[in-house]
């Protein structure tokens, strides 16, 4: 088997297949991030409109708890196969990529915001008493005393969703979008070994989430050292 | 000029009528409660625990919505329900509270700066120097870079206080400011309430410390079941009460 593999491997990395692998990465980097990154601020949006002391009116309150208490709980596949079909029936031209990353970004914004709000809600009360009592606005409040002291409790599950929605990502592969997993069913398809192909890719995942987990426990660390005061 | 009617007294410079406030638009927490205290001077509240001495605070800087009454400051009245009054009316006020409520992500020196600089839009040089005066005034001038994790009860409820004075209040509420603490931090924080009653300031104040009530004070309010039963010179209220209701709290008292 090995001596199968080292006879694979100069033509497997050759220069077509790197380049192909090559837009498959950069394709997998782009749903994760920029769709964590999106969903994150819509998610930490959702938050704030539904907080009742911050800008929670009751309609806005019904509908982003609904959304995030749905979305929450549809497995990542079941999303995509709906806003597939919902671009299909809206006979708007998406591409593949557009709708994996609406998938990504509507998932990431119900978990950011169940997040954004578990740390809104450990800040204490009395600590918004005090800042309202002197006439801080409800952004002030916001940025200047909640938030500051919810990142604390915030940063690590959100860090931890953030590789989550890394390996998730693969599941676009189910409808043809070309990423990592895609990547490596094509080669393997062109008669490249399967050990290869999916061992490729596998070092490659560890690769991209190892250090976003790395840096999510030096933020905690840092904040930890600076706000657990 | 609007010729002022002679029949109208003339308001106390904090004036409260009929203030009425229910919790989750049933129980009624304050019952038309009326209270006035003159400039310069020291009203204590005093009454069991739950009678309302702390709502009555927490409604005057809207944190709770009064249902009915009238307040006003100076002969302005606030209304309550309206944002830009209420904006006008804290900046009336100033709060300390049992718990301090110290913002805990900022230094002692921040805590007192921050709502100066950022909700009055004033000079932040200008403002941290007041700052480290006032906190000097509290006894805390080495304590300016401490966050409040780090201080102790007696010093962080000081630093409450140089926060509320920094606002440059009218009236300074006091919200049983020393129940929180240690015995022995008390005093520390009563010398400070001493000097500020010295230096003139208005002061609702909240205790439970009747001996402390009792100096400061130049009128007293005992309140039962929310609703003011006597209102009086600390020496009347402690000594000769009139209603059974404020004899059986103070026999209480004193016993202990």
């Amino acid at each position: 088997m090995w001596e199968q593999l080292l006879e694979d491997a100069p033509r497997f990395f050759g220069p077509y297949n790197l380049l192909f692998l090559g837009e498959a990465l950069l394709n997998t980097l782009l749903l994760s991030y920029l769709g964590a990154a999106m969903g994150f601020a819509i998610g930490f949006g959702l938050a704030i409109g539904r907080h009742p002391r911050l800008y929670g009116v009751l309609p806005l309150r019904i509908v982003a708890t609904l959304y995030v208490e749905t979305f929450r709980r549809i497995p990542f596949l079941v999303k995509l196969m709906c806003v597939f079909f919902a671009f299909q029936l809206s006979g708007a031209q998406a591409s593949l990529f557009t709708v994996a990353l609406v998938t990504v970004v509507l998932s990431a914004a119900a978990f950011a915001a169940e997040i954004a709000r578990a740390g809104i809600e450990s800040v204490p009360a009395p600590q918004w008493d005090a800042a309202e009592a002197m006439n801080f606005s409800r952004w002030r409040v916001l940025t200047r005393v909640v938030a500051p002291q919810s990142w604390r409790v915030a940063l690590p599950p959100l860090f931890g969703y953030a590789v989550g929605f890394i390996k998730s990502t693969s599941i676009a592969s189910q409808i043809g979008v070309l990423e990592l997993t895609y990547a490596a069913k094509i080669l393997n398809t062109r008669g490249f070994s399967a050990l290869l192909c999916f061992g490729t890719i596998l070092v490659v995942y560890f690769l991209i989430c190892w250090p976003t987990k790395r840096l999510g426990e030096r933020l905690e660390a840092r904040l930890a050292h600076r706000t657990a005061r | 000029m609007v010729p002022i009617d002679p029949g109208i007294s003339r308001l106390a410079f904090l004036s409260i009528a009929g203030l009425t406030v229910s919790y989750g638009g049933k129980v009624d927490v304050l019952r038309d409660v009326s209270l006035e205290v003159e400039r310069g001077e020291v009203v204590g509240l005093i009454g069991p625990s739950g009678s309302g001495k702390s709502t009555i605070l927490r409604t005057l800087v809207g944190l709770m919505k009064p249902r009915a009454g009238r307040v006003s400051v100076d002969g302005a009245p606030i209304d309550y329900s309206s944002r830009g009054s209420l904006r006008a009316a804290r900046d009336r006020f100033a709060i300390v509270f049992q718990q301090y409520n110290l913002f805990q992500n900022m230094t002692a020196l921040r805590n007192v700066a921050i709502a100066p600089t950022l909700v009055k839009k004033r000079d932040r040089a200008q403002v941290e120097a007041e700052a480290r005066a006032l906190l000097a005034r509290v006894g805390l001038a080495e304590k300016v870079n401490a966050y409040p994790d780090e201080l102790s009860g007696g010093q962080q409820q000081r630093v409450a206080i140089a926060r509320a004075l920094a606002l440059k209040p009218d009236i300074l509420l006091l919200d049983e400011v020393t129940a929180a603490l240690d015995p022995e931090l008390v005093g520390e924080v009563l010398d400070t309430i001493r000097a500020l009653q010295r230096d003139g300031m208005t002061m609702l104040i909240v205790s439970h410390e009747m001996g402390f009530i009792r100096e400061v004070a130049s009128r007293v309010a005992f309140l039962d079941q929310g609703s003011v039963v006597e209102v009086g010179p600390p020496a009347e209220i402690f000594d000769t009460p009139k209603s059974a209701r404020l004899r059986d709290f103070t026999s209480r008292i004193l016993r202990h």
